[in-house]
């Protein structure tokens, strides 16, 4: 029973932090239809943005996270500007390598500035524990990550549902062609996207560092983008409810796999987790939340 | 069908200052030339048909005009040049247009699909035009929280027409709206379409294969093969056509 709430709660934990940078993929996803191969690395340097505000320009911390998520938002917006939009939306490829040559760019500018020591990031909710039992410790870090994922989810439905720019948002990721024939200017809705999705991942990978048991440095993003893409796959790409989901499923099936299953080593929890994600899509190829494409003619 | 007719201005509608102004519009799809020099006027109020087979490039001469392909020549808009402006910048000068296939907004509810046919309005009437086309199409009222994919292909073709008639347009374009449609279906589009017309003045230019029904509501119309405008005249003139008659009326 310890050993089986200790799982949960780390895969709780784990998964949450998937679930934002997923939720990022998400949004990416849903205005332009690919995936970002350098939201990892974004939400990577946004974190870089909170510390170095917090730790070296000594601003409180919550503040910090915020002006991170509104200058990696600026960053973003440029991005898009310069980088996204003098293509064709409906050519993917160059806009796939694109985004790879924006992963490798953000990560070697990245160990360039700040090298690769690893940093401790401030905390941002109390040490110690909600809860405890033995070996299973429901840790303040857990609870917060959770409620910020939740607040956040809650926030982003509302700005997508209520606010102009979110119908805007909804009906280019419906129908690109159709939204500029009523008027909607598909390049700056696109670019509020990009914004918003790289905010969120700042949020993300504040969070993510944040965690005691981690460190800040310019690789930590690679393998949590990998989770961060399995988990927003497996809530269906298109959802941000799903994205959650996702996360957290991925995140369970990672630490119960690792923690039950004695022939698996701990090094191999990723694979399992694909494993698992490649199951759940033979049998549903849309995600568990996936919107299937509904077209009645 | 060589020598073309011009038409009198006979109709009453054709009194009206011209709306929309296309001349010698030349349009490719990357090295495809579609178009080649078409020429046509829409008038304040009118209803223009415009008839051809598939492929002559009726769709494309729509698109041409929303900035959707790689146009040249003159289009006017209010007497104002529209070549080269994006299909937003069109539509925000008051061009709608319901394009072949409808274009819904499939994931969206029926409601937001109302609600973006008026993203460019800034007035306080918006919810009161959304009710009034629940009032003209009460099954959208029903459906209004409904997926717009899920609605059938009729239901759509009218979701279609009043999104874009949310928007308050100088000009509404509409291509094949009876495309995929069953015959009795067609006929209620059309008899909306009618009394969208009688009821608010809408100026329209309609692209159509089913002659019969578009005459029955234009004014006037053109006839377009292999991108060029070989026919024109009121709606009776070309009614009355043996070319016409022969190839698009079957009779
Ligand atoms: N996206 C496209 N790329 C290349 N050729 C096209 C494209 N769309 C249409 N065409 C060609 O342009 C011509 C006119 O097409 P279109 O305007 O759709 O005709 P219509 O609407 O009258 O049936 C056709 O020969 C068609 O094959
Ligand atoms: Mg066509």
């Amino acid at each position: 029973m310890e050993l089986f709430l200790a799982r949960l709660f780390d895969g709780l934990s784990s998964g949450a932090t998937y679930a934002v940078i997923a939720v990022a993929l998400v949004l990416i996803y849903k205005a332009t239809t690919l995936i970002n191969f350098a939201q990892g690395e974004l939400a990577m340097l946004g974190s870089f943005f909170a510390y170095i505000l917090a730790i070296e320009q000594g601003i409180p911390l919550y503040l910090a996270i915020v002006l991170a998520m509104l200058l990696s938002a600026v960053l973003a917006a440029g991005i898009e500007r310069v980088l996204i939009r003098p293509f064709d939306p409906a050519d993917h490829l160059p806009l796939v390598i694109i985004t790879l040559g924006l992963f490798l760019v953000i990560n070697a500018v990245a160990g360039m500035i700040w090298g690769f020591d690893p940093r401790s990031f401030p905390r941002m909710f109390p040490e110690g524990d909600v809860w405890s039992m033995g070996i299973a410790r429901l840790r303040w870090y857990t609870v917060g990550t959770m409620a910020t994922v939740l607040v956040l989810l809650v926030l982003l439905t509302l700005l997508l549902k209520k606010t102009k720019i979110g119908l805007a948002f909804r009906a280019v990721s419906s129908n690109l062609e159709s939204s500029g024939l009523v008027g909607v200017r598909a390049g700056p809705t696109l670019q509020f996207g990009w914004m918003l999705a790289t905010a969120v991942g700042t949020l993300a990978g504040a969070l993510f560092v944040a965690d005691p048991f981690r460190q800040l440095d310019p690789t930590w993003a690679q393998r949590v983008l990998i989770f961060a893409a399995a988990a927003a796959v497996l809530g269906g790409l298109d959802s941000l409810w799903g994205a959650l989901a996702g996360g957290i499923i991925l995140g369970l099936v990672e630490s119960m796999v690792v923690g039950y299953v004695d022939w698996i080593p701990n090094q191999m929890g990723l694979a399992a987790a694909v494993v698992a994600i490649i199951i759940v899509l033979v049998i549903r190829p849309n995600g568990l939340f996936g919107s299937k494409a509904v077209e009645r003619v | 069908m060589t020598d073309a007719t011009t038409s009198p201005a006979g109709s009453p509608a054709s009194t009206g200052k011209p709306i929309l102004q296309v001349s010698d519009v030349h349009a490719a799809y990357g090295m495809v030339r579609v178009l080649h020099g078409i020429d046509l006027e829409v008038r304040d109020g009118e209803v223009v048909v415009v008839l051809g087979a598939n492929g002559a490039g009726k769709t494309t001469t729509m698109r041409a005009i929303c900035g959707l392909v790689d146009t040249t020549g003159s289009i006017r808009l209010d007497g104002k040049e529209i070549v080269g402006k994006k299909s937003a910048d069109v539509a925000r000068l008051g061009v709608a247009h319901v394009p072949q296939g409808r274009g819904t907004f499939a994931d969206l509810s029926v409601e937001d699909n109302l609600q973006v046919g008026a993203f460019v309005r800034k007035d306080k009437e918006i919810r009161s035009d959304i009710d009034r086309w629940y009032e003209v199409f009460p099954v959208l009222g029903e459906r209004r929280q409904q997926q717009a994919g899920t609605l059938s292909g009729g239901e759509q073709q009218m979701l279609a027409v009043a999104r874009a008639l949310m928007g308050r347009p100088r000009l509404l374009l509409l291509d094949e709206p009876s495309l995929g449609l069953a015959p009795m279906i067609v006929q209620n589009v059309f008899r909306n379409l009618q009394s969208i017309r009688e009821e608010f003045g809408t100026t329209m230019l309609v692209v159509e294969q089913n002659a019969n029904l578009a005459l029955g509501i234009a004014d006037r119309g053109y006839v377009i093969e292999a991108g060029r405008i070989v026919l024109s005249g009121t709606a009776d003139e070309l009614s009355s056509d043996d070319a016409v008659r022969a190839a698009y009326l079957g009779y």
